[in-house]
């Protein structure tokens, strides 16, 4: 791989993969089971040069902040080197976001420049707040012939003749604002250094490298940090490919893996138990004998992998098994969420290693992950290399909140210094999750819950009480609240997660069945990853500032003493 | 073009099918994740079974927030 201490931004790293290895393969784009698209590096140099070329011409400035807003593809990366090269800052956003999401992100980061897929383009521009939208050049991808598109380009047109100049920056100049969480409320943008990803990259390849010839299966959203890490940069700067699918059907990733031979592939639980399901239904109809033998030789995989992951061995145990994932997987990364260590030992007991890991946007991709020495399904891992973790005011257990130091963890956060100033505090980031080092003293984290009143959907989305809190506004109590239900009775363990709305009743208000399926009816506006899960009915008035905010710390506490969870009303 | 009604009667009859959920538990308006108790791939799933059903296809994000079987079928019908 390259040498990235060589290098003073990710452009100038991605510029010299691109002339290092040009015979290399390194994208591949398909749709169901049809490839689209198959690059080399230096195909992908012609591609996006043009696009270079075009942005200069379009007054493109160093420093200027450029939205990608896609599912992943070609054109993801093509877009992101190209607003890289020329000197930009990158504003990954995710598409599973609401256009009116879009439209308010988009004017937090102010972004000059937008390139967007075009179903999601066409939603931007029947929403509401369309006017209002002060992004100065859009870049649509894949647009019919013969739509209207508002004032966008067509992706596919934009492009000019001739060599594009290069715009250097430094290791402290920002490369990425990625937001880490949904938009109710203050938007966390992270404002991430050429420094945090180059750092962040060489920590990731010390541990689980890629060289030319790996192929890496992407099927996170790319504007995911995992994903844009370990999806993009990280192969890239080896010399390595990266496999898009335009789907995510299980039935094209499971033929994916077979027709690419995928070498290494991040997952987020929900996929990884997905996966689970759909090789123990297939154990589940083997013949009896078969069954017995399949067991046997799981066993025996077992055993002989206690110590560390023997993937060779493994593969002559259980050829059927390894064939069906291509016969080439190196490692299966697990992480974005709470992780079934039951599932994580499923996997490692076929001989296919999967290693669990611990990150938070704010410090770019990864904290601590699992090394396989030996394999560990109750710990999220040890600290990267250039990581320091902290356990602060531990309890009695030794469960404290777990603070993070290294070149890689953000800035800051986005305009926003009170924010910055209570997450990062003399240098340490506070992130706001509960965990503790485990006692036998190899330093690996495991972690118990959340200080912070929010959730982690098994899709690995954060969702804080303030991005839904909205969808309620005028709901006929007197008042109402979001809180994650772990935040207001910790269990110290993750998994169970739940939002739900805690209402205060006006006064002789009964809760009946109107108000319940008013209640039901709001919440089934937001997506379904974002819904609470149940309600409380409080009999006392919210605590209130003097401006008449909610003081939800302090009611958290009076509903914690003062109720159980075991009196939510599930919705 | 046939009917939405015509399209979700066939939907519902699918996704009882596919997931073992009694027919007459399913409504149009139902929220699919939780009657079917599915989270999105299992959606997915669902998706291609329909597109084999209709012999139509329906890109992913067809189904990017569509959570109740109506929706669903509207989906469908503006693509037979």
């Amino acid at each position: 791989m390259l040498d990235l201490r060589q290098y003073a931004s990710l452009g100038a790293a991605l510029k010299d993969a691109l002339e290092r290895w040009p015979n290399e393969t390194c994208l591949i784009e398909a749709d169901r089971d049809r490839e689209k698209v198959r690059l080399t590096y230096s195909d992908f140099k012609e591609m996006a040069h043009p696009l270079c070329r075009a942005l200069e011409d379009a007054d493109f400035k160093t420093g200027d902040r450029a939205a990608i807003i896609m599912t992943n593809q070609s054109k993801w990366l093509i877009s992101a080197y190209s607003i890289l090269f020329c000197g930009g800052v990158l504003v990954p956003l995710d598409y599973k976001l609401t256009a009116a999401e879009h439209l308010q992100l988009l004017a937090h980061s102010k972004s000059r420049f937008l390139v967007v897929e075009y179903y999601l383009w066409r939603a931007i521009t029947q929403s509401s707040g369309f006017a209002k939208l002060k992004v100065e050049i859009v870049l649509v991808t894949e647009a019919p012939a013969g739509e209207e598109l508002h004032g966008a380009y067509r992706w596919e047109e934009f492009k000019r003749k001739g060599d594009p100049q290069f715009v250097a920056r430094q290791r402290e100049d920002t490369a990425c604002i990625v937001y880490s969480s949904g938009t109710g409320g203050r938007p966390k943008g992270c404002v991430l250094t050429h420094d945090s990803y180059l750092e962040q990259c060489a920590s990731l390849t010390a541990w689980y490298p890629f060289w030319p010839g790996v192929r890496y299966l992407s099927i996170l959203p790319t504007n995911h940090a995992i994903d844009f890490m370990v999806g993009f940069i990280g192969p890239f700067v080896c010399g390595a490919c990266v496999v898009h699918l335009r789907t995510l059907r299980p039935e094209f990733v499971r033929d994916a893996f077979v027709r690419y031979r995928i070498t290494y592939v991040s997952l987020v639980p929900m996929v990884l138990k997905n996966l689970e399901r759909g090789l123990r239904a297939k154990f589940d109809e083997l013949k009896p004998r078969e069954r017995w033998m399949l067991d046997r030789l799981i066993g025996l995989n077992k055993m002989l992998t206690r110590g560390r992951p023997r993937v060779e061995l493994s593969r002559r145990l259980l050829p059927q098994v390894h064939k069906a994932f291509g016969g080439e997987l190196r490692a299966l990364i697990v992480g974005g969420a709470f992780t079934d260590p039951s599932t994580l030992q499923f996997f490692y007991d076929l001989g296919i290693p999967v290693t669990c890991g611990y990150g938070l946007t704010e410090a770019c991709t990864a904290v601590t992950l699992n090394d396989l020495k030996p394999f560990r399904a109750d710990t999220v891992g040890k600290p990267l290399p250039g990581t320091e973790v902290r356990v602060l005011n531990p309890d009695g257990d030794g469960i404290g909140e777990v603070a993070v130091r290294s070149r890689a963890v953000m800035s800051h956060y986005l305009d926003d210094p009170e924010q910055t100033a209570q997450t990062i505090v003399e240098g340490w980031l506070l992130t706001g999750d509960l965990g503790r080092f485990d006692a036998d003293g190899r330093g690996h984290l495991q972690l118990f819950g959340r200080k912070k009143n929010m959730i982690v959907t098994e899709g690995g989305k954060n969702i804080y009480p303030e991005d839904i809190e909205a969808v309620f506004d005028g709901l006929p109590v007197k008042e109402y609240c979001v809180f994650a239900a772990n935040y207001l009775w910790p269990q110290k363990t993750l998994g169970n997660e739940m939002l739900m709305l805690v209402v205060r009743l006006e006064q002789n208000q009964q809760f009946d069945e109107r108000l319940r399926e008013e209640i039901v009816a709001r919440n089934r506006r937001l997506p379904d990853f974002k819904r609470v899960g149940g309600y409380l009915v409080w009999e006392k008035d919210f605590p209130r500032t003097a401006s008449l905010k909610i003081k939800r710390g302090e009611l958290a506490e009076e509903i914690g003493v003062g109720a159980a969870r075991a009196g939510v009303v599930g919705i | 073009m046939p009917a939405t009604d015509h399209i979700l009667d066939q939907i519902l009859d699918l996704a009882a099918t596919h997931f073992k959920v009694p027919r007459e538990k399913l409504c149009a308006d139902d929220d699919f994740f939780k009657t079917l108790g599915i989270d999105s791939l299992q959606a997915l799933d669902l998706l291609t079974r329909l597109e084999h059903h209709f012999r139509i296809e329906l890109p992913d994000y067809e189904l990017q927030g569509v959570s109740d079987f109506r929706t669903l079928a509207n989906r469908i019908q503006a693509r037979l």
